[in-house]
């Protein structure tokens, strides 16, 4: 099942601390930016993958256990926001 | 202002249902107080928690319905295979808890200072944010021009009905057309097949008005409108989209 | 700090709970839901192959080549880390033994690599001696696309997520090289016997 941005944005802001989903990433793998609401979201998945909607490269992979959280940000080259 | 950011960790907060009220057979909506409500914007969403005695739990997120100026209140749909959505439609009553968190989302929001002219399409409960829009637009006297087009399966399955047929009806700058996709009652005059590119066309702004979309629904729903107004000469980043799963919730 | 009980949820498990056959921590389903990590590829069979590379010379078989292997049927319970199980599934696929028989290395691991980019690694030896199985079909009906199809790797002793979906090949190693859910805090091993779902379990 896919989704989008908007799905994990509880998640995101209590990963990160701050709404997440206007954040414009840029894919490491093409080069496309756009809103974090944006990117194809997989959460049936042992963990939550995100994918550049351009190029289906992974953007992130998030995994939560009942005691730590592992973030790969990896496919993100950059992420812009505001101050 | 846009893409406010919250400090510190979002919580999870027990909410007082406060209303319950059947919306369409399988569609209710539910009215909540909860303690902690810093208000909210419209499209935003929530993460409901539930668990049971044993510890299981399941999470999924829903739309608020009620404009930022209204309680808060969610409505659900109930899928057939869900976890989450049965219990929401079927068995929470008022004076019981509801874990949520939220509001959550900066993106899919609109505002009644935007100046922009909007079009909001809706497959199915994709309805439920647009409806808090509409709520918010009402509710500041905005007098932004609004189009809503908003595809059902049956009559029946039409959420807040009455409510938008009140809205059309008073011709006071919000433009509501339906189509009934799987079968339409004796006399009807709204549209009676999917959303295409044909549809679209005369039913959205032309793109030289530069209106602000919304778009929600089941993920391959928003695609096809999605790429239909595209394909109209609309700027893809002005089409804000939601998806919801169409199983399993 | 505990959370919030909801009068009357229950979620959609099963009430009974045959002894022995469910490992700690997961529920039992009838459903087979479908996780995925990306969008579903449809590779087609003409141009599939499954290959073991590191061996003593590489090996390769088409679709019509590993179909014409001989195969088994097999029903075995499956353990996802989500925390579902579900007994009794049935799979007809060729025994990796069959395939590795040629493969003549000593290597102690391998990666298994997949269409869309998936890999999951495991020991060699986890995959010998009927534990596993390149599968085709599953209850009787060729292997949907949603769940892996045309073919998944089976190996049902360990947690699901090594099962790995839409499988064209093994590299051998010499090293346990954590594959794509291992480098993001999944278990290297992933025994559901003993709860290894997360590192350091």
């Amino acid at each position: 099942m896919m989704l989008d941005g908007n799905a994990i944005g509880g998640m995101m802001l209590e990963l990160f601390g701050r709404e997440m989903t206007m954040v414009v990433s840029t894919c490491r793998s093409c080069g496309a930016t756009g809103p974090l609401a944006s990117v194809d979201v997989y959460m049936k998945a042992p963990g939550v993958v995100v994918r550049c909607r351009t190029c289906e490269s992974v953007l992130m992979k998030i995994v939560r256990s009942p005691k730590r959280v592992w973030l790969d940000i990896d496919g993100i080259r950059m992420m812009q926001m505001e101050a | 202002m846009e893409g406010t950011a919250v400090l510190g960790r979002l919580t999870w907060q027990v909410a007082q249902v406060t209303g319950a009220k059947q919306e369409t057979p399988r569609v209710r909506t539910i009215t909540l107080a909860p303690p902690g409500w810093p208000g909210h914007r419209a499209g935003q969403h929530v993460d409901v928690c539930l668990t049971a005695e044993d510890g299981y739990q399941a999470e999924r997120s829903y739309s608020i319905a009620s404009a930022p100026e209204q309680a808060l209140e969610l409505t659900v749909e109930r899928l057939d295979d869900g976890e989450v959505s049965p219990y929401l439609v079927d068995e929470l009553q008022p004076g019981d808890g509801l874990d949520l968190r939220g509001p959550i989302g900066g993106y899919f929001v609109w505002e009644a200072d935007d100046p922009r002219p909007v079009f909001l399409v809706a497959g199915g409960s994709g309805v439920v944010p647009l409806m808090a829009m509409i709520r918010h637009r009402s509710a500041t006297r905005s007098t932004t021009p609004m189009r809503l087009l908003y595809s059902s399966r049956t009559i029946e399955d039409v959420i807040y009905r009455a409510e938008l047929d009140d809205v059309a009806a008073a011709r006071n700058g919000v433009e509501v057309t339906q189509t009934l996709t799987r079968a339409q009652p004796e006399g009807w005059t709204g549209y009676a097949r999917r959303i295409d590119p044909d549809m679209l066309r005369e039913v959205a702004w032309p793109p030289t008005e530069k209106p602000a979309v919304y778009v929600c629904g089941a993920t391959l729903f928003v695609q096809a409108v999605t790429e239909g107004l595209v394909g109209l000469g609309y700027d893809p980043l002005t089409v804000r989209t939601e998806r919801y799963g169409g199983i399993g919730g | 700090m505990t959370p919030f009980i909801s009068r009357g949820f229950r979620g959609r498990r099963r009430d009974d709970d045959p002894e022995g056959r469910v490992p700690p921590g997961q529920y039992l389903t009838d459903d087979f839901p479908v996780l995925s990590a990306g969008p579903t590829p449809h590779t087609p069979l003409e141009d599939w192959t499954f290959e073991i590379r590191g061996g003593s010379e590489p090996l390769s078989w088409t679709w019509d080549e590993l179909r014409a292997l001989p195969s088994e049927t097999v029903t075995k319970d499956i353990h996802c880390v989500t925390k579902w199980s579900k007994l009794d599934t049935v799979w007809e696929g060729v025994a990796v033994d069959t395939l590795m028989e040629r493969a003549g290395s000593d290597h102690a691991y391998l990666l298994a690599f997949c269409d869309g980019g998936y890999t999951t690694n495991l020991p060699v030896e986890d995959v010998l001696d009927g534990k596993a199985w390149i599968a085709y079909s599953y209850g009787g009906e060729p292997l949907d696309p949603e769940h892996g199809g045309p073919a998944r790797l089976l190996v049902p002793h360990l947690y699901f997520w090594k099962s790995a979906k839409w499988i064209r090949g093994f590299e051998l190693r010499d090293e346990d090289d954590p594959g794509f859910w291992e480098q993001n805090g999944y278990h290297l091993y992933g025994d559901p016997w003993k709860e290894q779902r997360y590192w350091g379990d």
